[in-house]
């Protein structure tokens, strides 16, 4: 499987996804500067990594929102290829309407960065099918805007239709309803704000991230398998 | 050259903490009186005159400069000169 | 071209208008001597900057001579941007460490993140990629609305440079004292990884080659913050806030990754970081070193303000920008790589085979100076020194034992004094696993970082107990260092070597410069013993305030490698059953102790004495005992003593206890804070092979399953309480501090 790692301008997480995706899970990775959008025709998965494109200014992921190649990544989106937004990666999904809602200052303001408990309440994305309903895992979190916040008839809608993925066990930022990720409608969209790339390796005190990686990865040679 | 100011603000019933813990600090200042905060952002642009000018604002807005899911904003023209 | 010799030079010399720029009539002199006529304003400032004591060292380097600066692996010394030791294959660390401690108190968020920018500007400005930064804090008591508005927005600063540029900040230190209450010390530590053949030095070589400028325009900012940063604070310092220079993380992550890239080109042939003086210091030295001389022209320099003047310009401390010397014909391939990364760089001036400094603007020669004379000729003072008139007095204090009744309120003082508490609420606020290679994150004896594609990891500490420097600056040196080694031991690396940030009051006072003496002959004895050459380091002098001088922190930055990540030990508890023992025996010595503080209000007595010999060889020990994987976890001793050693190897764990078993006077083995001392668990399989090793080793007792720490001394059991709640009152002490009303 080939995915493409997006660099920003400002960009810190993407030689960890790189790691993650590519040297620890298996996956053929690549790592893609924002303006070489041509480099993107043949992936088969995009994981926008965290950081603070553009610095985070104005609002965190909002400058790379807009950037030429978010068409691109739409049109993937909208062919039903994986794409995964971590930590600022969803933030730049919100911001470009890929995701519903928005991600807010934390609730006491600071930065925070430390293991977290998470729930995970979907195991049907291609993203946690290695996953059992309900298993609680530990993923670092990182951020000082990953407080996820939406309108009442979004929520509404994120539940009918199963969209939250993952929850906090204890919620760290004040985010609604616990959210940590959700999906898209279809499913192949994935943002979250805790780090599965940061936890591959038991060296580092977690690999409860591999199978995030590993899921979509067999995901995707099942549906490939089909098709050929 | 246009002055075009923008102010953005939180939507009404979207959380603000900033906002709160300035009001905190402000009341332990002794300044009871505050009722609430709300901490927004404000933009100045210079931009070439031109015919729909207020309208291409509205659309700068929409697309980069205020997050409609959880941002209000209000465009104010400097007098033509 | 002729020189302009403004107006202004005959009036400098008259009203001693040199004197605001902080040099002496004596320097004025000599400076008039080197050019053989009066120095126009912007050569004045010029020369002012690169003769102050932040570059020139002039007061510091009869001492930094005597430190010990070479050994087999040091690759380069100090002198560069930051220092360089071999790991082995092939790869390298480079580290330094750095003061803000004057912008920091003016302008406390700006201050520490433009430190932490200029740190990691030194380390990838060498080629290497910053790959860990650690910070050394001192603040006053957190009792003041001022000091934590302080210690607040600092930790704030660090982190909202730190966590946007993507460099991990993996621990470091905080401590709280009096003498800090006016003069914080920010002291923030990069550590870089590099292969041998990407070493870059700053050189300005090859006669005809082109000065490159990358980076944001130049502004106003900090000018003269180097000589700033030598002077007293005064008292109405926050008026020289327009001197603080304000950080752009977003730009300088872009001029890493830009560098990463310009390294491997062969067009390009030295770079430097414009830091403390700007332009004025990175070109002048580039070309000191490379032994070449060089011209600039201002008008190409890219401007953020409308009238720059030369002296502004050449003194601006803009921050984020570069400054390289890039062979003649191949511009081009470089401003290429800048402006992938959205960064404008120019050509600005050329190298030049006449050794001089020579600077244009508006088609006037606005300086031109002998080049070396900036760097080399820069006055040495050897100042006078006198033994501070306290010493004797402390050395005539009997020792005494404290008086304790209750040995458990006591530990849960001691852990709630804020230099014990946990600093999670600090380091939370850190992003410490960007890059994924945090192994040890913050809160251990030292942070230890594993090197991808190999089995090998680095440890990092910096430590400093300036109360025991302050007592005795000799003893109390070398125990900064030690401490420092056996911070690294106990996490199973070997010690490669040291940065220092030496932080000290007004130089000119005979007693400070006597405590900067001898704390550096300390520290110097300290490394030579234990094989840690220094590499790099800074010197922030003046820090005082109100007439008060800060104690003398000289803080030792060091790195450590394990040679497989196998050796990683913790410095916590791992298993029941495990047997606990100290390592060291522990005499009755409390002079700077925090007990004494929490007792008496201050620090007084004599400092801990430490015995190099006997350090070092229990250093070598532990070491071959971890890496045969005798070891299960090791903690050293430090403030509060085994008492607070004790239960802090017990907070990473919520149901291990430890029943322990102590002899002769139970507050000196609880609470004493004898140096050398290890606290180690072994498991019961290894203790024969351990007890081989450590014949003379107490062995106090069990790691048990109870989640309680139970103390006995001379049968009767002194100390019972629940490690939670221990932990609760340790965790919660800062937070509450900062919590309550001043």
């Amino acid at each position: 499987m080939k995915v493409a790692v997006i660099v920003f301008p400002g960009s810190n997480c993407d030689r960890d996804m790189y790691h993650a995706a590519g040297e620890v899970a298996g996956a053929e990775a690549s790592l893609v500067w924002y303006t070489d959008t041509h480099l993107l025709d043949d992936v088969d998965g995009i994981l926008i990594p965290g950081g603070f494109s553009y610095g985070d200014y104005l609002r965190s992921g909002s400058m790379a929102s807009t950037s030429d190649i978010m068409n691109k990544i739409r049109e993937h989106a909208e062919k039903g290829k994986p794409v995964l937004g971590i930590c600022n990666g969803f933030q730049i999904l919100t911001e470009a309407g890929l995701l519903p809602g928005a991600l807010m200052r934390n609730k006491n303001l600071s930065f925070m960065c430390h293991q977290e408990e998470l729930v995970v309440e979907d195991n049907e994305t291609v993203f946690t099918t290695l996953y059992d309903k309900n298993e609680v895992v530990r993923f670092p979190i990182a951020h000082g805007e990953g407080n996820y916040f939406c309108d009442e008839e979004t929520l509404q809608e994120l539940k009918d239709n199963n969209q939250i993925v993952f929850t906090y066990k204890n919620n760290p930022n004040g985010s609604v309803e616990d959210i940590a990720g959700i999906r898209n409608k279809a499913g192949n969209v994935l943002g979250m704000m805790p780090h599965p790339e940061r936890a591959v390796e038991a060296l580092l005190g977690s690999e409860d991230g591999l199978r995030l990686f590993q899921s979509m990865i067999a995901n995707w040679r099942s549906s490939n398998a089909v098709n050929a | 050259m246009r002055k075009v100011q923008v102010y953005i603000t939180l939507k009404q019933g979207v959380l603000d903490p900033q906002g709160k813990a300035i009001q905190t600090s402000l009341h332990s200042l002794d300044y009871p009186e505050v009722e609430d905060v709300r901490v927004g952002k404000y933009i100045e642009l210079q931009v070439e005159d031109g015919p729909g000018l207020e309208g291409r604002v509205t659309q700068m807005c929409e697309q980069l400069l205020a997050n409609p899911v959880i941002e209000d904003y209000r465009i104010e023209l400097e007098e033509a000169r | 071209m002729q020189l302009t010799h403004n107006m202004d030079s005959e009036k400098i010399e008259q009203d001693r208008l040199y004197q605001d720029m902080g040099l002496s009539d004596e320097e004025f002199e000599k400076i008039k001597t080197i050019l053989g006529r009066r120095p126009n304003f912007t050569e004045t400032g010029i020369f002012s900057v690169m003769w102050s004591e932040h570059c020139s060292y002039k007061t510091s380097k009869p001492l930094l001579r005597k430190f010990p600066t070479e050994g087999p692996n040091v690759l380069q010394g100090p002198g560069e941007g930051a220092g360089v030791i071999d790991i082995g294959d092939e790869q390298a660390v480079v580290f330094k460490v750095e003061s803000h401690n004057h912008p920091s108190a003016v302008e406390p968020y700006q201050g520490a993140a433009t430190g932490v920018g200029g740190i990691i500007r030194d380390v990838f400005s060498m080629g290497a990629r910053p790959i860990a930064l650690m910070n050394s804090l001192r603040f006053g008591p957190l009792t003041t609305n001022r000091t934590k508005y302080l210690f607040s927005e600092v930790v704030a600063g660090i982190a909202g440079y730190g966590n946007c540029v993507g460099v991990p900040t993996v621990g470091g230190e905080v401590q709280f004292d009096d003498s800090y209450e006016d003069n914080p010390l920010v002291n923030a530590m990069c550590v870089g990884l590099i292969n041998h053949d990407e070493v870059q030095k700053g050189i300005a070589a090859g006669i005809g080659n082109t000065i490159l400028y990358a980076g944001p325009p130049t502004g106003r900012d900090g000018i003269h913050g180097a000589t700033f940063a030598s002077d007293d604070l005064a008292e109405d310092s926050n008026k020289d806030r327009p001197a603080v220079q304000v950080g752009d993380p977003f730009m300088e992550k872009l001029l890493i990754e830009a560098c990463m890239e310009v390294i491997h080109s062969d067009a390009l042939v030295g770079m430097q970081d414009m830091g403390a003086a700007g332009l004025t210091s990175s070109a002048s030295e580039m070309a000191s070193k490379a032994g070449t001389g060089l011209e600039m022209n201002l008008d190409l320099v890219p401007q953020r303000e409308q009238n720059m003047t030369a002296y502004e310009m050449m003194l601006s401390e803009s921050q984020e920008r570069m400054l390289l010397c890039v062979k003649a014909g191949r511009e081009q391939e470089i401003i290429a790589i800048f402006e992938k990364y959205g960064l404008k760089s120019v050509p600005v001036g050329k190298v030049i085979e006449e050794k001089v400094f020579r600077i244009k603007h508006h088609d006037e020669v606005v300086a031109d100076i002998p080049v070396d004379s900036l760097a080399d000729d820069a006055p040495v003072y050897h100042m006078p020194s006198k033994e501070a008139a306290y010493y004797q007095a402390f050395q005539q204090i009997d020792v005494q034992t404290p008086a304790v009744n209750h040995h458990g309120e006591t530990l849960k003082q001691l852990l709630q004094r804020p230099t014990i508490a946990s600093k999670e609420w600090v380091y939370d606020q850190y992003d410490s696993m960007v890059q994924t290679n945090t192994v040890v994150t913050p809160g251990s004896d030292a942070a230890v970082v594993r090197i991808k594609g190999t089995d090998k990891a680095l440890a990092i500490t910096t430590d400093c107990n300036s109360r025991y420097i302050y007592l005795d600056p000799e003893e109390g040196g070398k125990i900064a260092v030690a401490e420092a080694a056996r911070n690294i031991v106990c996490s199973g690396a070997k010690p490669l070597g040291l940065t220092d940030g030496l932080n000290f009051g007004n130089p000119t006072n005979p007693e400070i410069f006597w405590q900067m003496e001898k704390s550096v002959d300390g520290m110097s004895a300290a490394c030579k013993a234990l094989q840690t050459p220094v590499i790099s380091g800074n010197v922030s002098l003046y820090n005082q305030s109100k007439g008060k001088s800060i104690y003398p922190t000289p803080v030792v930055g060091m790195v450590g490698l394990h040679e497989s990540t196998a050796h990683i030990t913790p410095s916590f508890f791992q298993k029941t059953g495990d047997n606990i023992y100290l390592i060291g025996e522990t005499k009755n010595e409390f002079g700077g102790s925090e007990l004494q503080f929490i007792q008496d209000g201050k620090y007084e007595g004599k400092a801990p004495h430490l015995d190099l010999t006997i350090e070092a060889e229990r250093q070598e020990k532990m070491l071959s005992l971890i890496r045969q994987g005798k070891i299960q976890s090791a903690h050293d001793l430090a403030e509060g003593g085994l008492g607070v050693a004790l239960a802090e190897s017990l907070f990473s764990s919520e149901a291990l206890g430890a029943e322990v078993t102590l002899t002769g006077d139970a507050t000196v083995a609880l609470f004493s804070e004898t140096q050398s001392r290890f606290l180690v668990t072994v498991k019961p399989e290894h203790q024969a092979a351990f007890e081989d090793v450590f014949a003379d080793a107490a062995r106090l007792g069990q790691v048990t399953a109870d989640n309680q720490l139970t103390v006995t001394a001379n049968n009767e059991m002194i100390l019972q309480e629940d490690a939670a709640a221990l932990k609760a009152l340790w965790k919660g002490a800062i937070p509450c501090l900062l919590k309550s009303k001043a």
